[in-house]
């Protein structure tokens, strides 16, 4: 049988779209001139398609942390914290994550995707049950998938669907490991936080693992996520977050006060047999870290930002997320339409981020926007311009006056 | 919760794969109607079906035996079987 026969509806539905004469898995970023510009085929865009949401990118501070520490301690550490050794970063890193958080231990990994996947896969066992929400990211389902735990998803954003499985599992002796997300990535809505708390705490051995990764640094007083901003930390048994976004550089971590939780290291396989970060990629999450603690103004502008960005689309006419958020999806027809969207948008100079099925749930098509703090007024107000435009141009707002489009 | 009878469950769960079926027409449900080559159901549209089906029986239907359900009536008897416990 050929190789990768399984995969040919994939192969099909790419091909469709590139016969469309759109590649959106094939975008370059020949030069990034600032957080929200780059050069891509040859044009400056404006870049609304990140998760740059505090526009750290290029903050010279961290530039600086990072480049001198590459000069002092090296490119990289050529291994893993189990069998070459911690550097004084990791452990530095980890005691600042501890401290930002309130909680009694903090662990890095080196991607996001790995702290999920390590978190997820090692804390729930063969007698434990996993209750994942519907809508979670792939590195939950693929922590799932890795572990050897019951895997049961609930509706989401669901408390109620939550407590009924919860429910129905009461008589199970295994520990209930509920997952969930802060911010969801696609449509940037937000966990119901303090009713799932209620939930967890109707329950005996009952956990939740939180997943800030597009929560934190956006949301709380001095950003540490929807648990700040609910006011439940004390309630979370696992936050795991990420430095590739408010952080803007690259890896994962996850805090506990849990008592077993230094025993990770020695079991958790995504964080024991894989390199660990370079110390440079960490001098500038830390020093990223102490910016988005002391510098509450990044968090204001970005969410002045979402306001003005997404009144200005309700007021076209667009059709968007229900909530206001750093994630601002605006809703396309169908795949034809939304392909084309997204290329003319491209070709007027702004890069979004299209999402179709079979990503998607219910043939739902999105255009995904995302809000930086570095986003200068003017600039914002050029890509509504050229959103308006755009639309225009496609037949969107003919075609959204016609039909009834799938909500999610 | 009392013991289901298949008999029971399977017209149910016809009912609920019927608001899957976009074959127009074609595909006619039985016991042996395979989820992905009769149906083209993709992983994530089976997902939202299992939602469905675990709303209306009242279970939940682990992930960890989903990829032991290829057709209809290996629905039927996981469900049967999820329920009688």
């Amino acid at each position: 049988m050929a190789l990768l026969k399984r995969f040919q509806t994939v192969r099909r539905q790419y091909e469709h779209m590139k016969s469309l004469g759109v590649d959106p898995f094939g975008i370059k970023m020949e030069k990034l001139l600032s957080p929200t510009e780059a050069i891509i085929n040859g044009r400056k865009t404006i870049l609304i398609g990140t998760n740059n949401y505090l526009g750290l990118t290029f903050d010279p501070r961290c530039q600086a942390a990072s480049a001198e520490t590459a000069y002092l301690s090296g490119t990289g550490t050529t291994g893993s914290r189990i069998a070459n050794g911690s550097y004084a970063e990791h452990t530095t890193l980890e005691s600042d994550l501890a401290d930002f958080y309130g909680k009694k231990q903090a662990m890095v990994f080196s991607t996001g995707y790995q702290a999920n996947l390590g978190i997820i896969s090692t804390i729930a066992g063969p007698d434990d049950f996993l209750l994942l929400d519907a809508d979670s990211h792939a590195s939950i389902y693929d922590g799932a998938k890795l572990g050897t735990a019951t895997v049961i998803r609930f509706r989401h954003n669901d408390p109620n669907d939550l407590d009924r499985r919860l429910n129905a599992l009461q008589d199970k002796p295994g520990n209930k490991i509920i997952v969930l997300e802060g911010i969801y990535s696609m449509l940037g809505d937000k966990a119901p936080l303090t009713d799932f708390v209620a939930v967890k705490k109707k329950y005996a051995n009952a956990y939740i693992v939180l997943d800030e990764a597009h929560s934190m640094g956006v949301l709380g007083q001095t950003g540490r996520g929807l648990c700040q901003e609910e006011n439940v930390e004390a309630d979370i048994d696992f936050i795991v977050g990420t430095f590739s976004k408010s952080l803007g550089a690259v890896g994962g971590f996850c805090v506990s006060d849990s008592p077993e939780f230094d025993l990770l290291r020695l079991v958790c396989r995504p964080y024991m047999f894989t390199a660990s970060l370079p110390p440079a990629t960490i001098a500038s999450v830390k020093t990223a870290l102490r910016i988005i603690q002391q510098e509450p103004q990044l968090r204001y502008r970005l969410w002045q930002n979402v306001e003005f960005f997404y009144n200005q689309l309700a007021q076209l006419g667009f059709r968007l997320g229900k909530n206001k958020s750093p994630v601002v999806p605006i809703y396309l027809p169908n795949v034809e339409v939304g392909t084309l969207f997204w290329q003319n948008l491209l070709k007027n100079g702004v890069y979004a981020n299209i999402v179709m099925p079979p990503a998607t749930p219910m043939g739902t098509v999105l255009l995904r926007c995302s809000i930086c703090s570095a986003h200068e007024r003017q600039q914002l107000q050029k890509v509504v311009d050229i959103l308006k435009k755009t639309a225009e141009e496609v037949g969107y707002f003919a075609v959204q006056t016609q039909q009834k489009f799938a909500v999610a | 919760m009392s013991t289901l009878q298949i008999s029971h469950v399977f017209p149910k769960v016809i009912a609920i794969l019927q608001r899957y079926n976009k074959s127009g027409g074609t595909v006619h449900i039985s016991v042996q109607t395979d989820l992905s080559s009769d149906l083209n159901l993709d992983s994530l549209t089976v997902m939202d079906l299992i939602m469905d089906l675990e709303q209306e029986f009242n279970i939940s239907i682990p992930m960890n035996v989903m990829s032991e359900i290829k057709t209809a009536g290996d629905l039927t008897s996981t469900i049967v079987k999820l329920a009688s416990v």
